[in-house]
């Protein structure tokens, strides 16, 4: 149960980044983390005790771990590369026009 | 970069990239599968690219000839992410090939032939976001 | 076990929290290496060597491209001060308050909803198999791959990966489009 709630104080620092800070790089990263922290939380949901990883060696074995948290979680990892890089592409185009990474003075929607 | 880091990984890409093609063909036997490989294999691209800088596809001649090769070579890898993707679609919904024995190389029906094309749609994305923001930064200075 | 792990996350806890608080963006950025990495050794902790290769690779290559955003652009920080000097006079500057309190209400009230709802959870290390217990009796027999992440992935579930193949390829014709060189006249 510990393992669980500091899990989610991993998501939180995650949250708070994303809500505090004023550079769009750290909110990129507090997105990314909060990501880190989700994938984590599934995989320990899905892990038994004397449990082995699911691949059958010699057939016969029942005690794996759940496969099927491992197969939600595999498709996330390469799809939140993916909005990491689009997240990045949309702050350096930001930067690009406005001069500085400050949410504060980006926010004329004008042109 | 030096001649340490070129020597080095002038070596080193091509057993990362054959591990990849490992992983990739084993993904149904042992740990491994489609997205593991695919980001392997772009890792060796990546790496090629990093030590030899960008000019070791050609993108970097003269403006115009740089674009077109550019346009090109991105043109390429999405067309092959598009490949993996309807070909995998067309047969996603049941296993019609043979089953076979289990545990050998060519079994699994399907499966093996989704693992090489879902790794090779990754291996392109992936590879792609790079040079994407690869050429960005030349293109700006 | 268990301890092993807390260790572990409570090191990429630390490591958050330094990438929020530095006031260098390349150092917060390799200090963001340590979530990633020690979500690795988690992951190979909890039997799950598939996302450990792929997580490997993947956190390299989001550094890479970080790494390359902020070369071609700044590296400072934008941190704000919580006091603010006006006039020889420190006052406290109003607008971190109103950060802090709004941060702080946000995460003690998700705080506390989750362990309301973490009591209906099994405890660690004790899992209810409902769902996956046809994929582990009979994956095998089915399927005729020996890894049953693979099976999940390409014969029972693969119309997630198949949307999961159109979200990337969605997701790169965004980014090339968003990085095009030359806009339209």
């Amino acid at each position: 149960m510990i393992l669980y709630i500091l899990c989610f104080i991993l998501f939180l620092v995650g949250l708070f980044g994303a809500i505090t800070r004023r550079n769009v790089i750290k909110i990129v990263l507090g997105i990314c983390i909060m990501e880190y922290s989700l994938n984590l939380l599934l995989i320990l949901i899905g892990y038994m005790e004397d449990g082995v990883s699911p691949i059958v060696v010699k057939g016969g074995e029942s005690n794996f771990v759940d496969p099927l948290p491992q197969a939600m979680v595999i498709t996330v990892i390469v799809i939140g590369l993916a909005t990491t890089a689009m997240l990045l592409a949309i702050a350096i185009r930001l930067y690009k026009k406005h001069g500085t990474f400050d949410i504060r003075q980006i926010k004329n929607l004008k042109g | 970069m030096t001649n340490i880091v070129k020597t080095i990984s002038r070596f080193m890409s091509g057993v990362v990239f054959f591990f990849g093609v490992y992983l990739l063909t084993n993904g149904h036997l042992s740990p491994g599968g489609g997205f593991a490989g695919g980001t392997v294999m772009a890792g060796a691209f990546v790496l090629m690219v990093l030590a030899f800088g960008d000019n070791i596809m050609h993108l970097r001649k003269t403006k115009e000839g740089s674009t077109i090769i550019e346009n090109l070579a991105i043109l390429m890898f999405l067309l092959f992410a598009a490949a993996g993707m309807w070909l995998g679609a067309k047969v996603f919904f049941h296993n019609y090939l043979d089953i076979g024995v289990a545990g050998k190389l060519v079994s699994a029906g399907t499966i093996p032939l989704f693992n090489v094309f879902v790794g090779i749609e990754v291996a392109a994305a992936l590879f792609t976001v790079f040079l994407a923001f690869v050429i960005f930064k030349e293109e700006e200075q | 076990m268990e301890a092993i792990l807390a260790v572990i996350i409570i090191l990429m806890i630390a490591g958050s929290i330094y990438t929020l608080h530095a006031r260098d963006l390349l150092s917060a950025v390799i200090s963001y290496g340590i979530t990633g990495f020690g979500l690795v050794i988690c992951f190979l902790l909890l039997k799950a060597p598939d996302l450990a290769i792929a997580q490997l690779v993947v956190e390299i290559i989001t550094l890479i491209i970080m790494i390359a955003v902020i070369r071609i652009s700044t590296r400072k920080d934008l941190t704000e001060k919580t006091t603010i000097r006006v006039e020889g006079e420190r006052y406290v500057n109003l607008r971190s308050v109103v950060y802090f309190v709004t941060g702080g209400v946000f995460i003690l009230g998700f705080l506390y909803f989750f362990i309301q709802a973490t009591s209906v959870l099994d405890p660690f290390g004790v899992h209810s198999v409902r769902m996956a217990s046809v994929y582990i009796e009979q994956g095998v027999d089915l399927t005729g791959a020996h890894n049953l992440v693979a099976g999940v992935l390409f014969d029972f579930r693969a119309f997630d990966t198949l949307g999961e193949a159109t979200i990337l390829i969605t997701a790169v014709i965004g980014v090339l489009t968003v990085l095009r060189l030359k806009g339209k006249k």
